[in-house]
């Protein structure tokens, strides 16, 4: 039920991402300013905008989940999230690179976009820990999609009160985009298609799996083993029906 | 298959049933209100002793006055549903016939009050202990902050609180999930309370902060409201 296109979508995705690559280092211009570190951008950026999306479509599924109580929603949500909290490290990381080359400093307050994404990574980071400490599966996947909903919203809004409050210091999409020469441009679009493609591989890889690890688990307790109960505590969703 | 109608009473009844409840609860045992107070009034000292100063003013003075604010508020929202869990309120509060959204409302009315009564105590105290310029001509701005500030609190520790109760590290998680989602809310208070408290009088308070404020208790008010119920269910 989660597998299906698979290979195409990975097919696309390798494709897209190594046409970004081979745009980024090959054909896009180095900065003017910055030169060749301005390139980091390429990964930099298509990352946070997918994470952030990620997280916001955690808690679409959470939505989905509260009103329809199908349990694959649940699992939809989490593995989302828990991707987004995956890439949200490497935009961390890869943010506080570019700030050292950039601007001198590994992490600069003044910058909004910086300090708004680790607000909201520092929210969602607790969605794993809030989930597991409920016992219960049921309980724990309504808490976890409330919570969802919740950071979901919270992106947005945390976003623009950051953003106020700040100076306008980061390169930004829209503001700097006039800006940058077609060629640039149009790596960037590439790249972000890639990075949203290998978003997207990656969810269904994981739903794939634990889907397949529910199934077996069911067909071993059918078996009458019951070595492989489920663990009494987790903070990754347990059944599908 | 709908359940059968069941009569319920008036939505306004009940809430004002659940405050009575919960403000006479605190009457008698006074452990929240207690526990917030004397909590900022030792993060004032923390401050004085930790900053090294004996009168604050402009950023710096807004800034402690919303983190003790915030800090006093994370014990209250750890406390809000402390009783319903362990002595089986929720349970008694499932099977009134009442809207179960009415003790949304009432929890988040409850924790408007706690803050309300902890800032008539916590704004003096501030002003006479580390505030250097004087508050007068500014207070009816402040007030309006501070207002706006309540509802977020109250709305998103209602919430966060209700979640929190029934985790078992119901200590770890509460300030975990409510720190970094009232941080707009200290952003947007502590920017708009800078200028009030500047050396050399109160300065205009900047009307977007408001509305940042504004936006932020009407957007999580409406989402708590709808997604609230979901967190009774059993």
């Amino acid at each position: 039920m989660f597998g299906r296109g698979l290979t195409a979508l990975s097919l696309f995705t390798a494709l897209t991402l190594t046409t970004a690559f081979a745009l980024v280092f090959f054909y896009a211009p180095n900065d003017a300013d910055q030169g060749f570190i301005q390139k980091i951008f390429y990964v930099h950026v298509p990352m946070a905008i997918v994470a952030l999306i990620g997280f916001v479509i955690g808690g679409w599924y959470g939505l989905k989940y509260l009103r329809k109580g199908d349990r694959a929603d649940d699992l939809r949500s989490y593995v989302a999230i828990h991707l987004s909290l995956i890439l949200g490290v490497g935009v961390l990381i890869t943010g506080s690179i570019w700030a050292k080359a950039a601007w001198g400093h590994w992490w600069v307050w003044d910058e909004p976009t910086l300090v708004s994404f680790l607000i909201v990574f520092l929210l969602f980071a607790c969605y794993q820990p809030l989930r597991f400490s409920i016992d219960d599966h049921e309980r724990q996947a309504r808490y976890a999609a409330v919570f969802a909903v919740v950071g979901g919203a919270f992106v947005p809004l945390n976003f623009m009160a950051v953003r106020l409050a700040e100076s306008f210091v980061h390169p930004r999409l829209g503001t700097t985009g006039d800006s940058m020469p077609g060629s640039m441009r149009l790596t960037f679009l590439i790249a972000i298609i890639g990075m949203a493609a290998l978003y997207a591989t990656l969810w269904r890889y994981e739903l794939a799996s634990k889907n397949a690890t529910f199934q077996l688990r069911a067909l071993r307790r059918r078996l009458g083993g019951d070595e492989d109960s489920l663990p009494r505590r987790s903070a990754a969703p347990q059944v599908l029906s | 298959m709908t359940p059968a109608p069941v009569p319920t009473t008036r939505f306004l009844p009940t809430v004002s049933a659940l405050v009575r409840k919960d403000l006479l609860l605190e009457r008698r045992t006074r452990e929240t209100l207690t526990a917030m107070v004397l909590f900022s009034l030792s993060t004032f000292v923390v401050f004085h002793y930790a900053l090294d100063r004996s009168s604050l003013d402009g950023d710096l003075a807004s800034g402690v006055l919303w983190v003790t604010l915030l800090f006093a508020a994370v014990l209250a929202i750890g406390r809000l549903f402390v009783t319903e869990a362990e002595q089986g309120g929720f349970d008694g509060f499932l099977l009134a016939p009442v809207d179960r959204t009415a003790l949304f409302v009432a929890k988040a009315l409850v924790l408007c009050a706690f803050l309300i009564v902890l800032e008539l105590i916590l704004v003096p105290a501030f002003a006479v202990l580390l505030l250097g310029p004087g508050l007068g001509q500014a207070l009816p701005e402040l007030v309006a902050v501070l207002l706006l500030a309540n509802v977020g609190i109250a709305v998103i520790g209602t919430l966060v609180g209700a979640i929190g109760v029934q985790t078992r590290s119901r200590d770890l998680i509460v300030p975990l999930l409510a720190l970094p989602l009232i941080i707009p809310l200290l952003i947007a208070g502590a920017e708009a309370t800078a200028p009030l408290l500047l050396d050399g009088g109160a300065e205009p308070l900047p009307g977007r902060w408001l509305a940042v404020l504004a936006l932020y208790d009407g957007v999580f008010g409406l989402l708590a409201y709808a997604v609230f119920d979901f967190l009774l269910e059993d």
